[in-house]
């Protein structure tokens, strides 16, 4: 329960950052909110030889919009934010998912980008950029690269990221006129870990439903516009796809079943608030 | 900042509850320990080592923040507040702290220190939460004994009565 001993170095910037991780080589960590590393360092699922720590490099804190979505730099923490005054209105998926992630206590040292480096299946930041069709910048010592949500996390704790690179920004689209937004999530407690979450996405068109905590990394799916058995259908066929696993929590088959039941809801919503 | 040795021990001076204090650190300890063996207070209490409970909850640069998972060496040069913050010089508790004994709010206390400085945070963001709110804000924390229902009464009643 207390991490493995480690080398400490504190950067003010993404170049001091990506130099040393080029130095450190592939056990070399960064660390931001420390949320999720923290934790692992603690029960030794991690052992670097060293940890950058980011989280006062200020040139990384920020949240700015560029064309058409919301940049967020990889020291910003969730509180952040979650406080940013166009939340509701740029990123109304993101302002209902936020009371789900975590807790007020984890929120105010937690990052947006520590969490989609992290990568957990069920959490609720990788989710939302999923679904959205949102991007990760990465940056090494030898350049930058920009990875679509959908490239970015290959699976359960697992991500693109290559050894010397970093997350230095995600970027979250932001509302299009015509589109409803909704979030909802089953724990079973608030700001455990979701059994499920879903996010869904509808203009007039089409629907966009994107799920966590079933299959290994978030999963979107888009129909065109779907009504009663039809999309109850379209919900089940998802729910089978996702191929869930029992676990202490829930079974496969409560998974599925809130695929259908909370799918359902949540597009429902998401129809009802388009602007 | 230098590249700081895993193997040493490296100066952490920081001021807590308003005293410059100064202790040793290697890179891996955790604050909540440093807190605790290093300087020598006792509400940092450490529950579950990984963010979960809640118990050592400290402020750091007015910021709530699980001891456990900061490290000593990322508080160099910060100001940290614990418990110990609460209550006057004299040993008055503060109006909170005397809502917490009034309604029952707590029991074996382990949890304690760590509510009492979420709530410090936390009211000053929302002086005035909905009993809904106030619950949502105390599930980041574990609490044993109570059920809640004393430190909810406790902190409505401190919200609408307080003068401090």
């Amino acid at each position: 329960m207390k991490p493995k001993a480690f080398d400490y170095l504190k950067v003010s910037s993404a170049e001091e950052a990506v130099a040393a991780l080029a130095q450190g080589g592939e056990d070399a960590r960064i660390i931001a909110g420390g949320l999720s590393l923290m934790p692992m360092l603690n029960f030794r699922l991690a052992e670097p030889s060293i940890l950058i720590d980011i989280s006062k490099a200020d040139s990384l804190n920020y949240i700015r919009e560029t064309a058409g979505m919301v940049e967020i730099g990889a020291a910003t923490r969730q509180a952040d934010l979650m406080r940013w005054d166009g939340l509701e209105s740029k990123l109304p998926l993101l302002n209902a998912a936020f009371p789900y992630i975590g807790h007020y206590q984890t929120r105010t040292k937690g990052t947006v980008c520590g969490s989609l480096s992290h990568a957990d299946p069920s959490s609720e930041l990788p989710l939302c950029l999923a679904v959205l069709g949102g991007e990760v910048d990465l940056q090494s010592a030898s350049g930058k690269r920009t990875l679509s949500a959908a490239d970015f996390q290959t699976g359960m704790l697992s991500t693109a990221k290559q050894t010397g690179e970093m997350v230095v920004a995600a970027r979250y689209p932001t509302a299009k006129a015509g589109e409803g937004y909704a979030f909802t999530e089953m724990a079973q407690r608030r700001g455990d870990f979701a059994i499920v979450a879903l996010a869904a996405i509808a203009d007039a068109n089409k629907i966009k439903l994107g799920i966590g905590g079933v299959a290994d990394k978030p999963t979107v799916r888009e129909w065109d516009i779907l009504e009663g058995e039809a999309l109850d259908d379209a919900l089940n066929e998802f729910a089978w796809d996702l191929g869930g696993y029992d676990d202490i929590h829930a079974t496969a088959r409560y998974r599925r079943e809130l695929v259908r039941r909370l799918g359902r809801r949540v597009i429902e919503e998401a129809k009802s608030c388009r602007s | 900042m230098p590249q700081l040795n895993k193997d040493a021990r490296h100066s952490v001076t920081l001021t807590l509850n308003g005293d410059e204090v100064t202790g040793y650190a290697e890179p891996r300890m955790l604050l909540s320990d440093f807190l605790t063996h290093e300087i020598g207070i006792t509400s940092c209490h450490v529950g579950c080592e990984h963010g979960v409970c809640g118990a050592c909850t400290v402020l750091v640069d007015g910021t709530v923040m699980r001891g456990c998972l900061t490290l000593a060496v990322q508080a160099e040069g910060s100001t940290v507040e614990t418990a110990e913050n609460l209550a006057s010089d004299e040993g008055e508790l503060s109006e909170l702290q005397q809502a917490f004994k009034k309604h029952h709010g707590l029991q074996c206390g382990y949890c304690t220190p760590g509510i009492l400085m979420s709530l410090t945070a936390y009211l000053k963001e929302n002086p005035k939460p909905t009993e809904e709110e106030l619950r949502d804000m105390l599930s980041g924390h574990l609490c044993r004994c109570t059920g809640y229902v004393g430190m909810v009464k406790a902190v409505l009643d401190y919200c609408e009565n307080r003068t401090d």
